[in-house]
């Protein structure tokens, strides 16, 4: 598949990735940078998150507050999100406003300030963000469920890092940290929109190839071993529901199985695309679990999801119990399903089924350019852009008896860990 | 250095088609080419206005079971159809309407239609969807109990509305979904659905003439000469006191506060002074001024931001935050300051510049997409607002003053007369 972007790496090594789209008079622009809660380690766990929300206090060209007036002002939108393998900054503007973006975006690469009070002041934002998470229940049974996945590998945290080390990071921590990783070296400039590429990149150079280079990171980090037996997790919590997890070791984003794998996500717990910003969604009444959880009144909703990394991380399936149905009768009939997976290829129509709606997904999500943008920098993460592209064509390449083949590597009881969290029935009343 | 495109992207009169079919149903389309896909949103003349006291929650309920099997398909059937395509078609239950949503690549949008068209007119409520359903929507409501969030607002909308059908949530409690029997939806959807009254809004890579053809072939033989009239609507008194109530949500860790007060109808002319007030109070950039005061300056919030819902009827103006319990009560009187402060003299000239450029700046981008183009076109129809409504907005917004902004906020929010909700574990 022939590309349609413009890749180009500027000689401070800031790898920048054009794609003109005309569709709107819109430019999305995305700094992603390679770090994320897998740079981490106990001590400064949700360090990546927090230095994320730092970049927004301000420069001493931007003064905080100045950033969000400039963007806003012109009507553009903005965020950061930072996830296991990376964090990414993004502003989807007018297209003749883009170089306010790429001069806030320069600038914050080298220029933020940490001020002592900033940082005090976001401490307790991050320590309100994870009370908020902690409010639910599938955070508190996901947190447990990477705890027990991992035993060594930084994949063991939840983002937003450990509480603990929220309280007792301090300033130099963050601005230390911002300096290893924050780099043209170590970040990818990723454009789609309307601007012709040849001026687009010419305003990319002016603009960030005077930056200092830095280091490209590269942490090690020792391969997480297999575990040896299923892991059972229990967690308690107010409410009157109860939700089950499953979490196999998936493969890596770029490893050949990740395809095979992601149709057999397709057919067990329905299609999930590629898609950050409105990419709409396909409902999974037709999935294998959900036909035989929820149909069967086992459950009252059940989702999956595969999550493109670096290393290996995990394929989940979250289950919402059916009132009043025991745990032990509902993960029978999920491993009933898990066992015809391993036992029965499957035809060839529901590999071609899979396909239809990943095509769809990807076509929802070409609307819009603020996604086309994301899409541009995502695979440089964990993979390259080329992965992203044929992606469709990979998918298409998958055999019955290659989903056969994953299924059984993948999905065996003894490399999972399952989690249930047990309500505690504490409801709520007005006072 | 760019070249951006100069074209208009703005949807006008003479790039949307607007016709009304025989039946009732008004269509409104327009074509993007950028790709192979459609959406449509809509809604029907119909909602939990009606529903009965003791059976709140009906007409949700009723929306949830359209797609559970009609007379010519059963669940799976339909759901095999639909996902085999990539396609996608929802319906909900709101408080004056019933909304769907449909999504498809070009090449399906009939048979997309096809299926509104069966859901619409033809559900059967299969007794035992109708239980697997009951399950689903008990287990949401147990889930929005334990929700602070949700239980806030719950109890925010019960202290501005009072006897008010606005106080009312449109999918019920526990004890009323479930005295919803099989007979009360058929018999609802009997009585209320029909095309009188429903806006259809397609846009996608599909002509609008072409897609006038498509609708009045998939639509415009459905009838129901008993569909009711649309349901009156009481009317409302803002409360003449600050009122306050705490919905206790134990083994939570976070508290969450939602406070205001009343707000315009959209159609109001208070609605666009009042919608950029709003923006400098709590949007503009980071929040406005109370995500300014409440997470930047205090660090007590994650988030902390006003949001102003106006309808067809009377609107609210609410200011939400989540926090820590131990900081409940210093959250709502450092807010009730920054409102007073809001309402005792004028927005600078620089803050309402900064808000008009904001609204100015960001129609393209929320017009970019089809669903954001069906969104939009969808609000022109429900408030009257007029085809040319989005070239004509900039002119609108420059035409606020900072006094004409003061003047409506004053009708609407009182420092004095705040409704105070939270909800969370005990202070």
């Amino acid at each position: 598949m022939a590309s349609d972007i413009l890749t180009f790496r500027l000689e401070n090594g800031l790898q920048v990735q054009l794609k003109e789209i005309h569709s709107a008079p819109l430019i999305s622009s995305w700094v992603w940078y390679r770090v994320g809660s897998r740079n981490e380690h106990p001590g400064i766990t949700g360090v990546s998150h927090w230095v994320e929300h730092m970049q927004f206090k301000g420069t001493p060209i931007h003064p905080q507050g100045e950033m969000d007036r400039v963007v806003s002002r012109e009507g553009g939108t903005w965020n950061a999100f930072t996830y296991l393998d990376w964090t990414t900054f993004f502003e989807t503007m007018p297209a003749d406003k883009v170089e306010i973006a790429l001069n806030l975006e320069a600038d914050r690469m080298v220029n933020s300030l940490y001020d002592l009070q900033e940082v005090a002041s976001e401490r307790t934002v991050i320590i309100s963000e994870r009370e908020g998470n902690e409010n639910e229940p599938l955070f508190r049974l996901s947190e447990a469920m990477q705890r027990a996945a991992f035993t060594s590998h930084p994949y063991q945290h939840e983002v937003i890092g450990e509480m603990a080390d929220l309280r007792s990071m301090q300033r130099d921590d963050l601005f230390n940290y911002y300096r290893q990783h924050y780099n043209p070296a170590n970040a990818v400039l990723a454009i789609a929109g309307d601007f012709e590429s040849e001026a687009m990149l010419q305003l990319a150079r002016n603009t960030f190839g005077h930056l200092p280079a830095g280091m490209r990171a590269t942490p090690v980090i020792a391969d997480e071993p297999l575990p040896a037996a299923e892991q059972r997790v229990d967690v308690s919590g107010p409410g009157e529901t109860t939700f089950i997890q499953v979490a196999y070791r998936a493969p890596r984003a770029n490893h050949p199985d990740f395809f095979p794998l992601s149709v057999l996500d397709s057919l067990l717990t329905g299609p999930s695309g590629l898609n950050m910003f409105g990419g709409g969604g396909i409902s999974n009444k037709t999935s294998r679990l959900y036909q035989r959880l929820v149909e069967k009144q086992l459950a009252v909703g059940v989702h999956g999801g595969l999550s493109a990394t670096i290393d290996p991380y995990l394929y989940d399936a979250t289950i919402t119990a059916a009132p009043g149905r025991p745990v032990e009768e509902i993960l029978k009939a999920f491993d009933e399903e898990i066992d015809h997976l391993c036992q029965d290829a499957v035809t060839t129509t529901v590999i071609e089924r899979a396909i239809k709606q990943a095509r769809a997904l990807f076509v929802y999500g070409a609307e819009n350019i603020t996604n086309q943008g994301f899409w541009l920098g995502y695979a440089e993460m964990f993979a390259s852009y080329e992965w992203f592209e044929t992606y469709l064509q990979r998918l298409a390449e998958v055999t019955p008896a290659d989903v056969l083949r994953v299924a059984r590597e993948y999905l065996s009881s003894e490399k999972r860990v399952v989690g249930v969290y047990h309500p505690t029935g504490e409801g709520a009343s007005h006072e | 250095m760019s070249n951006p495109s100069r074209r208009n992207t703005l949807p006008g009169a003479d790039d949307t088609l607007r016709a009304v079919l025989p039946n009732g149903i008004t269509l409104l389309a327009r074509a993007n080419h950028n790709s192979p896909s459609v959406v449509f949103h809509g809604y029907l003349d119909t909602g939990a206005l009606r529903d009965p006291q003791e059976k709140l929650g009906l007409a949700d309920f009723t929306a949830a079971m359209l797609t559970r099997g009609t007379r010519t398909r059963s669940f799976h059937q339909f759901f095999d159809l639909l996902e085999s395509s990539g396609a996608s078609l929802g319906f909900s239950g709101n408080i004056h309407t019933t909304g769907f949503n449909g999504r498809a690549l070009t090449e399906d949008l009939p048979m997309l239609l096809a299926l509104l068209r069966e859901t619409c007119e033809t559900p059967t409520f299969p007794v035992d969807y109708v239980e697997k359903m009951r399950a689903q929507l008990l287990t949401g409501l147990a889930l929005r109990s334990q929700d602070t969030s949700d239980m806030a607002s719950l109890t925010f909308d019960q202290l501005l509305f009072r006897e008010h059908p606005y106080a009312r949530p449109e999918d019920g409690y526990p004890e009323t979904v479930t005295r919803i029997s099989r007979d009360d939806l058929a018999t609802y959807h009997a009585d209320h659905y029909g095309p009188r009254g429903m806006v259809l809004v397609i846009v996608g890579d599909v002509e609008p003439t072409r897609t006038l053809d498509l609708v009045v072939a998939a639509l415009g033989g459905w009838q129901n000469p008993h569909q009711s009239l649309p349901a009156a609507l009481p009317e409302f008194t803002p409360p003449g006191e600050e009122s306050r109530q705490h919905a206790l949500v134990e083994g939570m860790v976070q508290s969450d506060i939602v406070m205001g007060g009343s707000g315009p109808t959209r159609k109001s002319a208070d609605h666009l002074p009042v919608s950029l007030g709003n923006n400098v109070l709590g949007q503009f950039g980071m929040y406005g001024r109370i995500g300014e005061v409440v997470r930047e300056r205090s660090g007590l919030a994650y988030y902390a931001y006003t949001r102003l819902n106006s309808g067809v009827g009377p609107g609210s103006w609410e200011v939400s935050a989540g926090v820590n319990p131990a900081n409940v009560e210093k959250t709502i009187q450092l807010v009730k300051q920054e409102i007073a402060k809001y309402l005792n003299e004028p927005v600078d000239t620089e803050e309402l510049s900064d808000s008009q450029a904001n609204y100015i700046g960001r129609l393209p981008l929320a017009l970019e997409s089809n669903s954001g183009v069906a969104s939009a076109l969808l609000s022109l129809e429900r408030y009257q607002l007029g085809l040319d409504y989005y070239r004509e907005y900039a002119g609108l917004i420059r035409a606020v003053t900072p006094e004409m902004i003061l003047e409506a906020s004053r009708r609407y929010l009182d420092p004095q007369m705040l409704a105070i909700a939270s909800a969370g574990p005990a202070g």
